[in-house]
């Protein structure tokens, strides 16, 4: 690839930062968008995650470089995209991301003082799960949000990804807690 | 072979599983190992899958044990390989001298991370190099191999089984930390699709045979325990049947023979990638993750208007002397990558000749900033330019 190519596909590349508490499954859906790009929709995705002794159970993060080139340098240094789990996640991340940048919050974990430069929607995640019967799909519906809102990926190969990695009793419910981050997604 | 051995596709996965899954698909059916941060996963996926593929997985006491383990089980004629880092790769230091003294076809992987001692459990570090290099006592050559990616996990998992064959020589997949850790798509080739490693057996009759009689290019032909040929195995100096000849003469004729059968195939062994290369006035070298870094800073050089290029060793031993000795010719200044404190800058210093040499580098715990590798482009492109 000549060098100039080169340039260009590095500034393609989306930075894309999930944070949250461990036990949340932000590794999971960091894991979850790097899966779609790189496998179901036509990307390159390089995923790395904050792994450490005080990654259990405290401050978690997961991050995915994705884009249509090639991925060099595979950290993220100032998020494209913060998707905020606690509110940890947002104090320590939100001065990180672009200021062109788009930042989404669990509306019931992460209370705003300041708004932030980038652009800030909030979902109420956790409660919109706990309406479909388990907490636990607050990260599944944070993606439907997030690919609502993004466009970075297409809501098919999101849902093969969702498919492939969840186990299949779960299927149905982390399918249908998509739809609803998705449906929220469109109308914020 | 077994349809689960080989998993053709698209797998979205992390550098240690992908190491795992080289293993498997080119017929390693023996794991001995002892799990340690960050190459547990590695132990993991194989206590999982060679059950699977009627292989055989065994956790050892440590790292001594599971070296001799797998040197062991290639000699019963199976593709043997273990996994470490830091602290359990300075236990194998002996037993690898022992698979290199023995010449025995086995493959070791060490997801390096930050040292020494316990160092950075969870974090990367390429501080390991010349340990790969120097680490067992004694004069020998040795084979390195530096992937930058979960998928060269996959690929060059399979090209360290090939050339520890051909070679008879333990051969080191030197991962870190980070690629080890680091998901990306892995494409598994369909099964014939695949090279698969070959065990050099001996062509002659048993009565012939002379067990370390080596071929023309200077590696001897090997039997499996059970074969029915006569061995003996030694760590002692040995003559041509193998048998202990603790003298100076047989000893030079054999340490010449295990050095010379790598460094005169080292031709055929060299893998490496160049990149912007064609005008470049600075090449920058690096190797494993630290190359990626590189390759963005040689981007970031260009938008500056530096001419910058990129040698990535794919091989790092043995090292590509005649190419770095041409480069350095080439261009006006050399820039050395790497996640320790200077090492393999210590080799491209030997062929450099009179071509300034700069050096970028981290005793690791993360990885460089592209901009911190830039900064040195930068320095080595403006003294290139007073010279």
């Amino acid at each position: 690839m000549a060098a100039a190519q080169l340039v260009q596909v590095a500034q393609e590349l989306r930075e894309i930062r999930i944070a949250g508490f461990g036990g949340q499954g932000v590794i999971l859906a960091g894991f979850i968008i790097g899966k779609a790009a790189s496998l179901y929709d036509g990307q390159e995705a390089t995923m790395t995650q904050a792994y450490g002794p005080e990654s259990r159970g405290g401050a978690c993060s997961a991050d995915v470089v994705m884009g249509k080139g090639e991925i060099g340098y595979p950290k993220v240094k100032s998020p494209h995209v913060l998707v905020a789990m606690s509110q940890e996640a947002y104090t320590l991340n939100a001065p990180h991301v672009r200021p062109d940048g788009l930042i989404i919050v669990d509306a019931d974990l992460v209370k705003i003082e300041r708004p932030p430069a980038a652009r800030l929607v909030a979902v109420p995640a956790t409660r919109l799960a706990e309406q479909l019967g388990k907490k636990v799909v607050a990260n599944i519906i944070l993606l439907g949000f997030f690919t609502a809102q993004t466009r970075l990926l297409s809501q098919e190969a999101m849902r093969k990804a969702i498919q492939s990695s969840v186990p299949s009793r779960f299927t149905s419910l982390n399918l249908r807690a998509f739809e609803v981050g998705y449906e929220h997604g469109l109308k914020a | 072979m077994s349809d689960l051995s080989v998993l053709t596709g698209e797998h979205f996965m992390n550098g240690d599983i992908a190491c795992a899954e080289g293993g498997l698909a080119c017929g390693c059916r023996f794991f001995a190992g002892y799990p340690i941060t960050p190459a547990t996963e590695v132990a993991e996926r194989m206590a999982r899958r060679l059950p699977e593929v009627g292989g055989v997985y065994i956790q050892m006491e440590d790292e001594i044990a599971s070296m001799n383990a797998i040197l062991g089980a290639s000699w019963a004629g199976t593709f043997s390989m273990t996994s470490t880092s830091g602290p359990g790769f300075s236990l194998m230091m002996e037993n690898i001298g022992l698979g290199i003294m023995t010449e025995t076809p086995c493959v070791v992987v060490n997801v390096q991370r930050g040292g020494p001692s316990t160092g950075l459990p969870t974090l990367t570090g390429q501080g390991d190099m010349m340990q790969a290099r120097w680490g067992s006592h004694g004069d020998y050559e040795i084979i390195a191999l530096a992937p930058q990616s979960p998928q060269e996990c996959f690929d060059l998992t399979i090209e360290a089984f090939l050339l520890s064959e051909q070679y008879r020589v333990p051969v080191l997949v030197m991962s870190d930390e980070m690629v080890g850790h680091m998901m990306e798509r892995v494409v598994i080739p369909p099964a014939d699709k695949i090279p698969l490693p070959v065990r050099r057996k001996p062509r002659v009759d048993k009565d012939s045979f002379v067990a370390f009689a080596p071929c023309e290019d200077l590696v001897p032909e090997m039997p499996s325990a059970g074969d029915g040929y006569r061995i003996h195995v030694t760590g002692l100096t040995h003559d041509e049947r193998g048998y202990p000849a603790t003298n100076a003469r047989a000893h030079d004729r054999l340490v010449r023979r295990l050095v010379d059968k790598i460094r005169n195939n080292a031709h055929k062994i060299f893998r490496l990638e160049e990149s912007g290369m064609e005008d470049a006035e600075v090449a920058i070298i690096a190797y494993g993750i630290t190359a990626r870094v590189a390759r963005r800073a040689m981007q970031m050089a260009r938008e500056r208007g530096i001419r910058a290029g990129l040698l990535r060793l794919i091989t790092v031993w043995p090292f590509p002397e005649e190419r770095v000795r041409r480069l350095a010719t080439q261009v006006r200044a050399l820039v050395v990558a790497e996640l320790n404190m200077g090492q393999m800058v210590r080799e491209v210093e030997r062929f450099s000749g009179s071509t300034p040499v700069f050096s970028a580098l981290r005793p690791g715990g993360e990885i460089q900033e592209p901009g911190e590798v830039l900064a040195v482009i930068e320095r080595a492109a403006k003294a290139a330019a007073k010279s």
